[in-house]
């Protein structure tokens, strides 16, 4: 897809595809067959420049079919390269980054008030964690007791100008979080049974929202994008694609 | 208009279970009895109005109707890319309301003054946008917008304002608050109040001069505005806003292609870019920016005079 479109930003894609994977496979209660029931976990993709990923695996889960994705970010297509709610499955546009975590904290509001035990997961990047709209609501979800928010950090230290570290330093970042009243969890993003064990428990039962800081490797299962800057960017050359696709034994 | 509007929003919430309203920490001693009543529905932000914003959309995306409130500039300007993203964009029912038009919060400074807010708003897509002028539009644009299903912004003041006309039939339609055909006076919020002053003053000196309500500036019907300045010499626009977006814009742009039509002189706030404010009540202030009764009277005549 990216290859195809000369479109950007797949280590960022890269970084959270077994985050995906898992919340897609094995946490998330939602339905192809039907994208707005009421009572369906949500899932709201806050890093909506990793659009890609979020196409490619609503198509693995049956919401539409693999061949549209060839349309993306094509003249017409609704295949946007910022996520688009135009697409079956998404339910929030974003890609101005620092939006995704209000309206997930909405929808979790509204999921409890309704009462039907519907669970809401937000994935931030680590770079969009310097907007201050994320921390009004970081301070907002446990003083509400948000219990059914979770919150996923892909966290591959690197964003689109240089390392997290040299841009604007999180650190101590999970003491930051913790030190907010949130249930923290630290794993491996790559690690699918640590990510499905931890995901697992939302609602958990300290009556805290929770943050999953997954630290991952962005371009992770490329060789030559693993860790570089530069494929935050660049989309892959004819000869690049056919050597990333054997690595990532598509 | 303030109270009118918590009344008004609390009969919509006791007949509608999916209203909520939220608050940026601000609406001390007016959203209370709302609170009371509905207190499930009812949620205090904090002092955060992106946050406010997202959340009201995450709510309303999940099936309801959210009313934020917050004074002037705060739940629109500050919040702005959340308003256009997160509620325009996906067309969530979110209703902001904000109180302190214009210069209603006048000697707080150029911070607290609400002088952009509805054209800015208007460049909004698919939202609805309303200036009532007295507790009667007030009343019936809270009770449009709770069931219209649509992103809406309230524009109120905060004074105890007078209702200026009859009953309101059409929130949507111009509303004649005063006969008259030679000058039409166009006015949107409260400053209609100056307007009808500055027409009886002019009444006095010969001249036949009508005043009208247009609160609803988005969508605004141009059609309904044609017929009711239709035959007039002069059509003046007055707003408790900068002319660049705000009624002035919106009237003289609905004009533009006609063959015939009656020059609009426009009367509202000058730019302050650059300038300090001063310290006033909203009627210092109002006079001051060359909107008192007499300027208004004699920026009449002169365009009159020049035609």
């Amino acid at each position: 897809m990216v290859h195809a479109a000369k479109a950007s930003h797949i280590g960022g894609c890269l970084s959270m595809a077994d985050i995906l994977a898992v919340l897609y496979t094995r946490i998330l209660r939602v339905d192809p067959a039907d994208p707005q029931s009421p009572n369906r976990d949500r899932f709201v993709l806050s890093k909506g420049h990793a659009t890609a990923i979020m196409y490619a695996t609503l198509a693995e889960c049956g919401f539409f079919s693999l061949a549209e994705l060839d349309t993306y970010c094509r003249d017409g297509s609704i295949f946007t390269g910022h996520v688009s709610h135009a697409v079956p499955g998404v339910e929030v546009s974003t890609g101005s980054l620092g939006h995704g975590l209000p309206i997930a904290i909405g929808m979790a509001l509204a999921a409890r008030s309704a009462g039907g035990g519907s669970r809401v997961f937000c994935l931030l990047s680590d770079g969009e964690c310097d907007e201050g709209s994320n921390w009004e609501g970081i301070l907002f979800a446990p003083h509400h007791k948000l219990d059914n928010l979770c919150v996923v950090v892909d966290f591959n230290k690197i964003q689109s100008f240089g390392s997290v570290a040299e841009v604007l330093n999180l650190d101590p970042f999970a003491e930051k979080w913790r030190s907010f009243g949130w249930r923290v969890e630290e794993i491996d993003g790559h690690d699918l049974d640590a990510l499905e064990r931890v995901l697992g428990t939302v609602p958990a039962p300290s009556g805290l929202p929770t943050v999953v800081i997954a630290h991952t490797v962005k371009g992770k299962g490329v060789s030559f994008m693993e860790n570089k800057l530069e494929w935050h960017y660049r989309s892959p050359s004819d000869e690049l694609l056919a050597q990333a696709l054997a690595e990532v034994g598509a | 208009m303030r109270t009118t509007f918590i009344e008004s929003l609390s009969q919509a919430a006791s007949e509608n279970p999916d209203i909520w309203l939220l608050c940026g920490d601000l609406g001390y001693s007016v959203l209370e009895p709302f609170a009371a009543k509905f207190p499930d529905r009812y949620l205090n932000v904090g002092v955060a109005e992106q946050n406010m914003a997202g959340i009201a959309a995450g709510i309303a995306l999940s099936g309801k109707t959210v009313f934020i409130y917050s004074i002037g500039n705060f739940p629109t300007l500050r919040c702005l890319e959340q308003l256009r993203n997160d509620v325009c964009y996906h067309g969530a029912d979110v209703k902001v309301v904000a109180v302190g038009a214009g210069y209603a919060y006048g000697s707080q400074g150029y911070t607290h003054h609400a002088l952009e807010d509805a054209g800015i708003m208007s460049m909004l897509p698919g939202i609805e946008v309303f200036v009532p002028c007295d507790p009667m539009e007030v009343r019936a644009a809270t009770r449009l917008i709770a069931g219209s299903g649509k992103p809406s912004y309230l524009r109120l003041s905060r004074q105890g304002e007078p209702n200026l006309g009859a009953a309101v039939t059409d929130l949507r339609k111009p509303r004649v608050l005063r006969d008259g055909r030679e000058v039409v006076i166009l006015a949107s919020g409260p400053i209609a109040s100056r307007a009808l002053e500055a027409a009886d003053e002019l009444a006095g000196r010969g001249r036949d001069v009508g005043v009208v309500s247009v609160s609803c500036l988005k969508p605004l019907d141009e059609a309904a505005i044609r017929d009711t300045v239709r035959g007039a010499s002069l059509v003046v626009t007055l707003e408790e806003h900068i002319l660049r977006g705000g009624l002035f814009s919106l009237v003289a742009g609905a004009f533009a292609g006609d063959a015939q039509r009656p020059p609009v002189t426009g009367l509202g706030i000058p730019e302050q870019g650059g300038k300090t404010s001063q310290a006033g009540s909203r009627e210092a202030l109002l006079d001051a920016a060359g909107l008192s009764v007499q300027a208004i009277v004699a920026r009449i005549e002169q365009s009159l005079a020049a035609r």
